[in-house]
C-alpha cells in the first residue's frame, strides 16, 4: 500500500505493507540510515525519531500509525549539524562506538524541547530508555547539559537580534 | 633491512603527490601468505599540494578510538598540525599493513613504536627533500607544523611532496624519536575522527552499507549449536512478499565435543528479499524440522549438578603446585573456604552481526566490520573455495565490538549467501535475537578456593579447584585458566587443579577475557581473607603485593606497578579515612587485578537500603598503563566504559541453556545499565611510569566487579560468592 510520508520536511511516497516498522522505512525504502536498529523490542531506542515533536521508537511505530504526522531523523535534526545537542555532543566527544548516539540526541533534543533547563532527574528519567552499550552515560549527562545551556544562550542571542533589528 | 619495493611517486588530482608502495611482482604474488611488512611511511602518508595530509587508519575501528590514536603517533612525528590532517580507513591488505585486528589491547603497545617510526621516517624524507633544494646537511633543518626549515628559510611539506616521495626511505629504527615534553599531539585530547558522522546521521557502519540492486538476507540457523535442516517450508517463503529467493545451507556437522574457536559456516536456511523486513517477516513464517543432534541433551541445570559432584571429587588434573598447598592447609592457623561461580554471558554490541558481499566473476568484495578480518579472510577462502587474491576487503566502522567480532561467522555467511546470489549484492543482517542466541559466550565456571593465613594474618596457601568446560584436560575457547593466575608468585603454597565438563554452545573472548570472571572470583576470596586476618582491604592487598620477589625480566604481573596503581586509588578516593566515615549501609570496597599489561585499582562507593537496592555514589581508578596516555579524552571514555561494562555484568547478565539451546533472546533478558543506574561519577587517575605505553580497552573492566561486591559486603554483611548478583535480590535504587 502507499503511503505518503512527511520526513524532515520533504514528502515522499512509499509502497510497503502497513504494518512494516517506519525503522525499515526510514533505512531500507528511504535510504535515511542514520535511525539505527538495535532489538527491535523497545528495548534500546537506538531508532528513536520524532513524530509530530515526540520521541517514538521507530522499531515499534508501524507506517500505517504514521498518518500526517510529521517525522524528524538525526538527518533533519539540522541541515548543517548545528542543533544544540550535534554541537554540544561533539564538544564533549560523547561517543565510542557510536552506533546509540543518533538515537541519544533524539530523545535529548526532545526534552529539551519540552524542558530547556533539565535537572539531572529530569535527564534519568528522559534518557533512560536509550542504552549505550559502550557506556558514554556520563559523557551524555553532560552533553545534554551543554546543549541545555548552547540552546539557552542561542535563544538569548536569537532574542536579543530581534531587539536590534526593532 | 633491505626493502623488496620501490617507491614511486604519483602525482594526483589538485597537483598533490601520492606516496604509494608498489611492490615488485613476486612480493605481489606473496600477497597474503608471506611475513607482516615492516613499517612504511608510503603506505601511510599523503601530503597534497595545499599542504594537507591524509594519513591512513590501518586498524579496525569498533569504538575504542584507534582510528584516532594510530594516526595522532604519526601525525606527532611527522610534525603536522593535527588541524590538517585527514584520516582514512584502511582496506584490508595484509601486503602493505601489519596486525590489522582489534584485540587484546594490543594495539597501543604494538604500534607505540612503529608508527611513530613511520611519522618519523616520512619527516626525515621531507627534511632531505629541503635539504637537497637548499643544498645544507639535513641534520640543520628543523620542522615545525609542516614545514622544513633552516636558516631563515621555509618549505612547506606540501611543496616539498613530490621530491619528498623520491628520497630514500630512512632505516626506521635509527631514526631519533621526540621527547615527550616536545609533544604537541600526543597527549593532547584528539576528538573521534567520525563525530560530525555521528552526530549528523551519515552512513558509516557496516550496516549503512548500500550497493546499487542489492537484495537483503536473513540467516535462519538451528537454535542448537551443530544441528541441520531435515526440511522446512520454502516453497511456502519463497511466495511470500518481496521474497527473492530462499535456501538451505548445508555444511559438515562438527562433532567435537570441544567446539573449535571459530567453527565458520554453519547449516542453515538463507532468505533473500527486497528489504530486511520482508526477510525477517518470511523467516517469522519458516518452519523447520531440525534434527538437533547430541548437544541438545545439555543445559545449565546439568552443568551446575556436575560441578558440584565435581567439586567433591578428586581434580581432573593439576595445572600448578608450588609448595605443598594441601599441607599448609592442614597447619594453618585460620582457613577459609568458599565457592564462587559466574554465568555464560554475551557481547551484545549495540549493531548486529551483519556484513555486505558481492560474488562477481568469481570476485569478492565485501564490507565487514570483523575484528581480526583477516582470519575472516581466511575463513571466506576455506569456505568459499576461491583464491585470496580475488577477495577485495573494506573495513568498515563497528557499532561496538567487545569480542564478539573477533568471530568471523556473520562475515563467511555473508560471502557464502553473496556467491549464491551470483552477481547480486547482498546485505546480510542479523535480528537482535540471532545475535542474543548464537553468540561466543564468555564461558561461566566455578571456582572451589581454600585458602590459609598463619598466626599473623599473612596469606600462606592457596588452593583452587577450578571448574570449566571442555574435554579431555582441554578447556573450550576461552575457558581456560593458567598457571600464573593471580596470587601465584604472591603466595608460597599454591596450587590451581581444573576439571571439565562438556559444553554445547559456543565460546570465546569477551572484553578481558577470563580476567572478567576472574578477578571478581580472586578478589572477592581476598576481600573474604583480610576481613578474617582483622586487616583493612587496601594493606591486607598492600602485604600480598609485597610477599613476592621480583626483579627486571621476571615474567608478569610487576609488584610495584600494582602497589603504585592501588596506592593512588587509595589516596584519591581517600580510603583511610572515608571507609570509616560513611553512614550505615553505604561503603567502600578496593579490587585490582593485572590483565592485557595493564595494572588497575579500584574503588566503589556504594550504597545499599533496606531492599538491596544499590546505588554507586561514585568509582575511582587508579591505572598505570605506562608513560604516556596517547589520547586522554579516548582514554577517559574507555576507563569510564569498562568501569559501567562490568557493572551490567556485575548485575545482572546471565545466559542460560535448556536443551542445548540459549533461554536469553534480547536485551530485555540480559540487562545493561542504563544511564540513572551508572554512577554519577567516574574519577581516572593514572601512574605516570617509565614503561612502555600499553592498552585500555580491557584492563579497566575487571576490577569494578569485586570493588562493588566488596563494598555490598561491608555495607551489608552479605557476601557475593554468585554472579550476577541479581540472583542473590539485588537491584539497581
Amino acid at each position: 500500500m502507499a503511503y505518503k510520508l512527511n520526513v524532515n520536511g520533504h514528502t515522499s511516497t512509499v509502497d510497503v505493507p502497513g504494518e512494516m516498522p517506519l525503522l525499515w522505512v526510514l533505512r531500507d525504502s528511504l535510504n535515511l540510515v542514520g535511525t539505527k536498529y538495535g532489538c527491535g523490542i523497545g528495548q534500546c531506542r537506538a531508532c528513536t525519531v520524532h513524530l509530530a515533536g515526540k520521541p517514538v521508537q521507530a522499531c515499534l511505530t508501524p507506517v500505517s500509525a504514521v498518518k500526517d504526522q510529521p517525522i524528524t531523523t538525526i538527518e533533519g535534526l539540522s541541515t548543517d549539524g548545528t542543533h544544540p545537542v550535534q554541537i554540544a555532543w561533539q564538544d564533549i566527544d560523547v561517543p565510542q562506538c557510536g552506533y546509540c548516539q543518533a538515537g541519544q540526541m533524539m530523545s535529548a533534543a526532545a526534552l529539551l524541547a519540552k524542558t530547556p533547563k533539565p535537572t539531572d532527574k529530569d535527564i534519568d528519567t528522559a534518557m533512560n530508555g536509550n542504552l549505550c552499550r559502550c557506556g558514554t552515560y556520563l559523557r551524555i549527562r553532560a552533553a545534554v547539559h551543554k546543549a541545555a545551556e548552547l540552546g539557552s544562550s542561542a535563544s538569548a542571542k536569537t532574542v536579543q537580534t530581534a531587539h536590534k533589528e526593532e | 633491512m633491505d626493502r623488496r619495493s620501490f617507491l614511486k611517486a604519483s602525482v594526483v588530482a589538485g597537483g598533490g603527490v601520492l606516496f604509494g608502495l608498489y611492490p615488485e611482482p613476486q612480493a605481489q604474488a606473496q600477497q597474503g601468505r608471506g611475513p607482516q611488512v615492516p613499517p612504511d611511511p608510503h603506505n601511510y602518508i599523503t601530503v597534497a599540494a595545499d599542504g594537507t595530509v591524509t594519513i591512513v587508519a590501518k586498524n579496525p575501528e569498533v569504538g575504542q578510538g584507534v582510528r584516532n590514536m594510530l594516526p595522532m603517533l604519526i601525525a606527532e612525528e611527522l610534525d603536522v598540525d593535527w588541524k590538517n590532517v585527514k584520516i582514512v580507513q584502511a582496506d584490508f591488505v595484509e601486503s602493505k599493513y601489519a596486525g590489522q585486528s582489534a584485540g587484546g589491547s594490543t594495539a597501543t603497545p604494538t604500534n607505540w613504536v612503529p608508527m611513530r617510526q613511520v611519522g618519523a621516517g616520512a619527516r626525515a624524507m621531507f627534511i632531505a627533500a629541503a635539504a637537497q633544494t637548499w643544498g645544507v646537511q639535513p641534520s640543520d633543518c628543523t620542522t615545525s607544523s609542516g614545514r622544513v626549515m633552516c636558516n631563515g628559510k621555509s618549505l612547506s611539506y606540501g611543496e616539498l611532496a613530490t621530491k619528498a616521495a623520491s628520497m630514500p626511505t630512512p632505516n626506521l629504527a635509527s631514526l631519533k624519536l621526540k621527547d615527550p615534553s616536545e609533544y604537541k599531539i600526543i597527549g593532547h585530547s584528539q576528538p573521534g575522527v567520525d563525530l560530525k558522522k555521528i552526530v549528523t546521521g551519515q552512513p558509516i557502519f557496516a550496516i549503512d552499507v548500500k550497493l546499487p540492486g542489492m537484495v537483503y538476507a536473513a540467516y535462519q540457523k538451528c537454535p542448537v549449536f551443530g544441528g541441520k535442516v531435515v526440511s522446512a517450508n520454502l516453497d511456502e517463503i519463497k511466495k511470500m512478499p518481496g521474497i527473492k529467493d530462499a535456501f538451505v545451507v548445508e555444511r559438515p556437522v562438527i562433532t567435537d565435543t570441544v567446539i573449535p574457536g571459530e567453527p565458520g559456516l554453519e547449516n542453515g536456511i538463507a532468505i533473500l528479499a527486497e528489504n530486511w523486513w520482508y526477510a525477517q517477516s518470511a523467516r517469522r513464517k519458516l518452519q523447520v524440522k531440525w534434527d538437533e543432534g547430541p548437544r541438545a541433551a545439555l543445559g545449565s541445570a546439568l552443568f551446575a549438578q556436575n560441578a558440584d559432584k565435581m567439586s567433591k571429587e578428586a581434580p581432573q588434573w593439576t595445572i600448578r603446585n608450588d609448595g605443598d598447598a594441601e599441607g599448609t592447609l592442614k597447619s594453618a592457623a585460620k582457613v577459609l573456604e568458599a565457592n564462587y561461580s559466574y554465568p555464560f554471558i554475551a557481547h551484545g554490541p549495540l549493531e548486529p552481526q551483519g556484513a555486505t558481499a558481492q560474488f562477481k566473476d568469481g570476485k569478492l568484495e565485501i564490507w565487514s566490520n570483523s575484528q581480526i578480518p583477516g582470519r575472516g579472510r581466511q575463513l571466506v577462502v576455506q569456505t568459499l573455495g576461491i583464491k585470496d587474491s580475488d577477495i577485495t576487503q573494506h573495513m568498515v566502522r563497528g557499532g561496538g565490538g567487545f569480542g564478539r567480532r573477533l568471530m568471523n561467522d556473520y562475515m563467511v555467511e555473508a560471502a557464502y549467501i553473496a556467491k549464491q546470489a551470483n552477481g547480486v549484492p547482498v546485505k546480510l543482517l542479523w535480528a537482535r535475537e540471532d545475535d542474543m542466541t548464537h553468540d561466543y559466550y564468555r564461558p561461566g565456571g566455578f571456582q572451589y578456593l581454600k585458602a590459609g593465613l598463619d598466626s599473623s594474618g599473612k596469606l600462606v596457601a592457596w588452593r583452587n579447584h577450578f571448574i570449566s568446560y571442555g574435554d579431555n584436560k582441554n578447556f573450550v575457547a576461552s575457558g581456560a585458566m593458567g598457571p600464573t593466575e593471580f596470587p601465584q608468585r604472591f603466595v608460597p603454597n599454591y596450587a590451581l587443579h581444573a576439571s571439565v565438563q562438556p559444553l554445547c554452545i559456543r565460546t570465546g573472548a569477551l572484553r578481558a577475557p577470563s580476567s572478567n570472571a576472574f578477578a571478581f572470583v580472586i578478589q572477592s576470596f581476598i576481600d573474604e581473607l583480610a576481613h578474617e586476618a582483622g586487616k583493612d582491604p587496601v594493606d591486607f592487598r598492600m602485604e600480598i603485593l609485597n610477599s613476592a620477589p621480583w626483579k627486571e625480566g621476571t615474567p608478569g604481573i610487576v609488584p610495584d606497578r600494582m602497589k603504585s596503581a592501588l596506592q593512588l586509588v587509595a589516596q584519591t578516593s581517600d580510603w583511610a579515612k572515608r571507609s570509616k566515615s560513611l553512614p550505615k549501609g553505604t561503603a567502600l570496597g578496593v579490587a585490582f587485578h593485572f590483565s592485557h599489561l595493564g595494572y588497575f585499582a579500584e574503588v566503589a562507593e556504594v550504597k545499599v537500603d533496606a531492599q538491596k537496592r544499590v546505588k554507586i555514589n561514585k568509582v575511582w581508578v587508579g591505572a598505570d598503563v605506562g608513560s604516556q596516555i596517547i589520547n586522554p579524552s579516548g582514554a577517559e571514555n574507555i576507563v569510564q566504559g569498562g568501569v559501567i561494562d562490568g557493572l551490567s555484568e556485575l548485575m545482572a547478565q546471565e545466559i542460560t541453556v535448556e536443551k542445548g539451546a540459549v533461554v536469553q533472546n534480547n536485551y530485555h533478558q540480559h540487562p545493561m545499565v542504563r544511564l540513572a543506574q551508572a554512577p554519577p561519577e567516574i574519577q581516572i587517575d593514572y601512574v605516570k611510569s617509565t614503561y612502555s605505553p600499553t592498552g585500555l580497552g580491557e584492563p579497566a573492566l575487571p576490577p569494578i566487579l569485586p570493588a562493588v561486591s566488596n563494598a555490598i559486603f561491608t555495607a551489608t554483611g552479605v557476601r557475593l560468592r554468585h554472579l550476577p548478583i541479581s540472583k542473590s535480590g539485588f537491584s539497581w535504587a
